[in-house]
């Protein structure tokens, strides 16, 4: 059974046991416009709780993807780099980014949930 | 901030707006940039540029030799109607403004650049004489129709402008009204840009959606201008940068180049003897690697040789494409360069412009 969450930069992580999917919302998709480049980590490097992980450019600029939780990298999601548009099109399904080994699991607890983020972006529409 | 007569009317077609030279504009529609940019390439789009300055002064044949000396283009030889690109030049022949002079029966018509109106405009006024009238029009908005339809459907309701030279005007009549429209633009298609009176606008504007033209905001203007290679002021043009370093010989007239009498000629005319210490190119980066503004570019044996000034993703090239400023003995079309991105360095080509090849009519 996975379980998804949200961050306030906009990354959401499906959780399956002790490996995170990670990568970012519809909502960050539309603020972004038409993605061009992404840019994804390497296997086995190590991410920390809300640093930078990934890059995304939209034909108007470049923007990180932070990891909301901590872990080593165990995939990168080659298919959006040779196609970045394909995190337009299924940002939360074929649009992930990268997936890590967690290690902390209470970090996943502190983000929030679907019906928190939906509030959360009605709130902070920018 | 400013808001044009069109704000609304982008309001309710979806537009997301940005402040752009003191102005509320729309960086796109409900389409995003792509679309917009592929819909002007294949069929039409519209833009309103009514934030640039709609310049008019009037004066008899003094004045061509009062703007004479401020732009360096042969405004004795240009005949009524017929448009030129130019510049406003400093003393030091630096680029105040990038611009576009059309004569008119009693003088001249120069669209100005948004950022730089209010500035030009001081600058223009101080060689005028007593008798040379200007004023910045305020009663009518300007609106660009590019791509390759555009002539097409114009034509239909202002009968006549599909028989329009490039960089040529004229004056045509809308549901009874006045409109002066000429055949140029900014994006590398064939097109019109067309000065009308704002209680006709949304008229106009309602015209050319029911035609299927789309609205295109200003994140598809700078990648249609920059696969066109054309320069975006404040980025690939300022008061540091002559015309002969930006690779804009052409836009001198040959006769106001060997004869001068303008502002900064003597720095031009050296440069045009011993050339220049950096010219701009156009910079094709290898793989999907987006060079912005202020990326700097490294010789293959990692000598700085210059700095990028626009880069962006060209949807119809469909790959990133820039332009920056090198040291001109590394600007041969096909040479090897790197662009350094987030503190790793990229492999890039020197390439010719324009990057998309242009469909003008002539």
């Amino acid at each position: 059974m996975s379980e998804k969450k949200y961050s306030k930069k906009h990354e959401w992580v499906e959780l399956n046991g002790d490996i995170a999917v990670v990568g970012i919302t519809k909502h960050a998709t539309e603020m972004l416009g038409d993605i061009v480049f992404v840019e994804v980590p390497e296997n086995g490097k190590s991410v920390e709780k809300d640093a930078q992980a990934a890059i995304v450019e939209s034909t108007k600029a470049a923007s990180d993807v932070n990891s909301p939780m901590s872990g080593d990298v165990t995939e990168g999601n080659k298919s959006i780099a040779e196609d970045p548009s394909r995190v337009n099109s299924d940002p939360e399904k074929e649009g992930w980014f990268f997936k890590i080994k967690i290690k902390d699991k209470s970090e996943f607890d502190s983000l929030m949930n679907k019906s928190d983020y939906e509030k959360f972006i009605k709130d902070n529409p920018n | 901030m400013e808001k044009t007569a069109l704000y609304n009317f982008h309001k309710n077609l979806g537009a997301k707006f940005v402040p752009f030279a003191g102005y509320e504009m729309p960086i796109q529609y409900s389409d995003g940039i792509v679309k917009e940019h592929i819909s002007t390439r294949t069929y039409a789009g519209f833009f309103d540029v009514s934030h640039m300055g709609q310049f008019y002064i009037e004066g008899g044949s003094s004045l061509d030799e009062s703007l004479e000396k401020i732009i360096p283009a042969d405004l004795k030889n240009l005949k009524i109607n017929q448009s030129k690109y130019s510049f406003l030049l400093n003393s030091e022949g630096g680029i105040i403004d990038d611009l576009i002079i059309t004569r008119r029966n009693n003088g001249f018509y120069i669209v100005l650049n948004a950022a730089c109106k209010n500035n030009d405009i001081k600058h223009i006024s101080k060689n005028l004489r007593e008798n040379h009238k200007f004023y910045l029009c305020s009663t009518n908005s300007l609106i660009a129709v590019q791509g390759p339809k555009s002539s097409e459907i114009l034509d239909q309701k202002i009968k006549g402008v599909s028989k329009l030279k490039f960089m040529y005007g004229n004056f045509f009549e809308f549901e009874g009204e006045k409109l002066y429209v000429t055949r140029s633009g900014y994006t590398g298609e064939d097109g019109f840009e067309i000065s009308v009176p704002n209680n006709k606008v949304e008229n106009f504007i309602k015209y050319l959606i029911e035609n299927k033209v789309k609205p295109v905001g200003l994140g598809a203007r700078d990648t249609l201008r920059l696969e066109a290679g054309l320069c975006l002021y404040g980025h690939d043009l300022s008061e540091q940068i002559n015309p002969i370093e930006a690779n804009l010989k052409w836009a001198i007239a040959k006769t106001r180049r060997e004869t001068g009498g303008f502002n900064g000629w003597k720095k031009i005319k050296a440069n045009l003897e011993k050339g220049t210490s950096r010219i701009r190119v156009g910079i094709l980066p290898e793989g999907k690697i987006i060079a912005r503004e202020g990326t700097k570019i490294y010789s293959i044996n990692d000598e700085e040789i210059g700095t990028i000034t626009s880069g962006t993703f060209g949807p119809s090239v469909n790959a990133p494409v820039a332009m920056g400023y090198i040291k001109p003995k590394f600007s041969e079309i096909g040479a090897n360069i790197k662009l350094e991105v987030r503190g790793k360095k990229h492999n890039a080509q020197i390439s010719k412009l324009p990057f998309y090849k242009k469909n003008y009519v002539k």
